[in-house]
Formats: C-alpha cells, sequence, structure tokens
C-alpha cells in the first residue's frame, strides 16, 4: 500500500510560479544491502517520477539508489490554467503509485 | 500490616518527592524539547504535514483504525469512534496504570490490549509497521498538549524505578542517562548535540532510521551506545523508564510525529 502526500496551492494568479511538495512512502532498498546472515536484498527502488499539468508533462525525475526511504520532491511550475496536477511514481517490483490536486488559477 | 499503610506511604513518599531535587536535575523553566536543537531544515520538515514523513505513518494508522480486523471483525473506530475526539490527551497520559496487569503500560501495549480483549486479534509485533501507525495516528491526536501522566498513588513505585534507572550508571561505559541528559545537555557527543531526553515526538520519524520508530527502540539504541544489556521490547523495565522521562517532561507538549536526525 503506498501512501503519498502532495502540496499544491489551492489558487494562484496566472502566471504565478507555485511550488509543489510531494512525498511518498517507499522503502528505497538499495540493492547493496545484505542480511545478518549475508544474503543480499533486492533492490526496490522507485525509478521514476512524472507529474503532467492538465496531462502536459512539467516535470519529471529519475531516481537511483542512493536516495533515502520515503522520497520528497519538491519543484516549481507556472500556474497556467485551472485543472489537475497528476502524479505518478513507478518502480522496481512493478511499483505504481498515483495522486492527484487540483488548482484554481484565476 | 493494615490496609491503609501503603497509601500512608505513597503519600509521604510523594511529599518527600516533591520537595527533593536531584543533583543536576533540570530546572523546569529550562526544560527544552528535542526540537530546540534541530536543524532549521529539520525543523521545517516537522512542521509542515506535507513534509513531514511521519505523517505518511499517521495516514496509514487512520485507514487502520477503521479497518475491521480480528475474530470479533470490529475496528478501532466501532467503539471509539472519531480518534479526533476520543483519543484526545491519550498519548500525553501514557504509560498509563493497567488495573488488570497492575503495572504501567505504554501506549503500543495498550493497543495490543484492546486488540486481544475486544477485537481478538492477534497482537502487533514491536516496531511493527502496524503498530508504529496506529501508535502514531493515535498519538498524533494529542498534538499541542501537554503531557500528563499519572504520578503517586499506584504508580509511583514505577516512577520511582524508572527513575532510579535513570540516575543508574550502566554498561561497559559505566554511564547513566543522566550523565548527558541532565549534565550535559547542549553539548556534543562527536557531531550530534545532546538532548535533554524528553520524548515528546514519539513515535518520531528518525532520519537515520529513515523511518518511524518507537520510544523503546530510541532507548534501546542509547542502551547500546552506552554498551550495557538492552532489555527486550515491552520490558517492564523499559515501560518504567518511559514513565519517569514522560513525568519528567510533565507540562510540555506532545509533537507527535516528530522529526529527529
Amino acid at each position: 500500500m503506498a501512501n503519498a502526500l502532495v502540496n499544491v496551492p489551492a489558487r494562484a494568479r496566472r502566471g504565478e510560479i507555485i511550488e509543489v511538495k510531494t512525498l511518498i512512502s517507499h522503502p528505497m532498498e538499495t540493492g547493496y544491502r545484505r542480511t545478518q546472515l549475508g544474503a543480499r536484498i533486492p533492490r526496490d527502488i522507485i525509478r521514476l517520477f512524472v507529474c503532467t499539468y492538465n496531462g502536459t508533462e512539467v516535470f519529471r525525475a529519475e531516481l537511483h539508489p542512493a536516495i533515502a526511504a520515503n522520497p520528497f520532491v519538491v519543484f516549481s511550475t507556472v500556474a497556467t490554467e485551472s485543472g489537475t496536477l497528476a502524479f505518478q511514481w513507478t518502480g522496481d517490483n512493478g511499483f505504481s503509485a498515483t495522486e492527484s490536486a487540483t488548482i484554481t488559477v484565476e | 500490616m493494615s490496609g491503609r499503610a501503603p497509601h500512608l506511604l505513597a503519600a509521604l513518599s510523594v511529599i518527600a518527592l516533591a520537595g527533593a531535587t536531584f543533583a543536576g536535575e533540570i530546572p523546569m523553566t529550562e526544560r527544552r524539547s528535542g526540537y530546540d536543537f534541530l536543524s532549521r531544515e529539520t525543523r521545517a520538515m516537522q512542521d509542515d504535514d506535507t513534509a513531514n514523513p511521519g505523517m505518511l505513518a499517521v495516514l496509514e494508522g487512520g485507514a487502520l483504525w477503521a479497518r475491521k480486523t480480528g475474530a470479533a471483525g470490529r475496528a478501532c473506530a466501532d467503539c471509539h469512534g472519531d480518534a479526533g475526539a476520543s483519543m484526545k490527551g491519550v498519548a500525553a497520559r501514557y504509560p498509563a496504570f493497567d488495573a488488570t496487569l497492575k503495572r504501567p503500560v505504554n501506549l503500543e501495549q495498550r493497543i495490543n490490549r484492546c486488540r486481544a480483549d475486544r477485537q481478538q486479534a492477534p497482537p502487533l509485533a514491536y516496531e511493527s509497521r502496524e503498530l508504529l501507525a496506529l501508535t502514531a495516528y493515535v498519538a498524533r491526536q494529542s498534538r499541542g498538549l501537554p503531557i500528563d501522566v499519572a504520578f503517586g498513588g499506584r504508580t509511583q513505585p514505577f516512577l520511582d524505578n524508572g527513575r532510579a534507572a535513570f540516575y543508574r550508571r550502566q554498561g561497559q561505559l559505566n554511564l547513566a542517562c543522566s550523565q548527558c541528559h541532565d549534565d550535559n545537555w547542549g553539548r556534543r557527543l562527536a557531531g550530534n548535540v545532546i538532548p535533554q531526553a524528553h520524548p515528546t515526538g514519539y513515535p518520531v520519524y528518525r532520519l537515520e532510521w529513515q523511518g518511524l520508530g518507537s520510544l523503546q527502540r530510541r532507548l534501546r539504541n542509547c542502551l547500546v551506545g552506552i554498551r550495557a544489556e538492552s532489555y527486550e521490547y515491552g520490558a517492564p523495565e523499559l515501560v518504567e523508564l518511559e514513565l519517569f522521562l514522560m513525568w519528567r517532561a510533565r507540562g510540555m507538549a506532545i509533537e507527535t510525529p516528530g522529526v529527529r536526525p
């Protein structure tokens, strides 16, 4: 089960630069660690994070094994029109999570 | 011995304790939460509910609160209703005395007792994701409220045991908790500031752990640090120490879920 928290301002002026904060629950297991018995713990990370704004991609990040658990990604974008920001995280072992937020631009 | 004697003794010990100040004990006005020792960035992380990774566990705990489980097929919410009302201030009172066990239990143990008695469900393992999530969810409802554990009377002997443990030198390094947290708080141990050890934010999201952990996990860490033999999770000794630490932080505000380095 994946929990995600996103923070997008509910309202913004047209052309304003807005800050978008996202936080997702994920172990981000590096694949380099071993158990006490020496068995390798398989890698389990988020590989890709994409944000689309009314269908247009506005932000994309590739994630790597050195990123800590529960990745917190903050970025900014320009408020162009009212609509939906959709967030998608995909990763190892078929991991996939989505979240969305609406914004009113006036 | 007459039935009244224990009560009288307890009352006397309360009076004695109220007047006694231990050497090096932090005066009430100088007590500071671990939050005060955090970097600006870590404080910002704790303060913002959409940046605080502990909130992920609170979110999960909220889902568990409403989920039916066990042979009884009951959810926490079926008895307790809205946690925002029914659980408000509860975490600030734990560890609390359990009349059946005749000793104090912490919040995790209380949740597991409820699971056994009311839900007829197997207990959740200490430090398991579910137990931490439920505990964080319950404790979150007390955020901002002052810590108010019961002392005196029947919990007093347990509080005294916890106090004795806090001031007892132990382990290969022969250190007492008080030597760091009463006598040397604010100074540095390697690169880290030594806090005053007030359990205001538990279960806490520790950046070093990359996850949530209970106060007992933190205490066991400290015991390993002074190379003492650690107690098992749920051991009465650890609960007594928790009780003493909560009493020591009485009146300070609950911050759950706290973020610590």
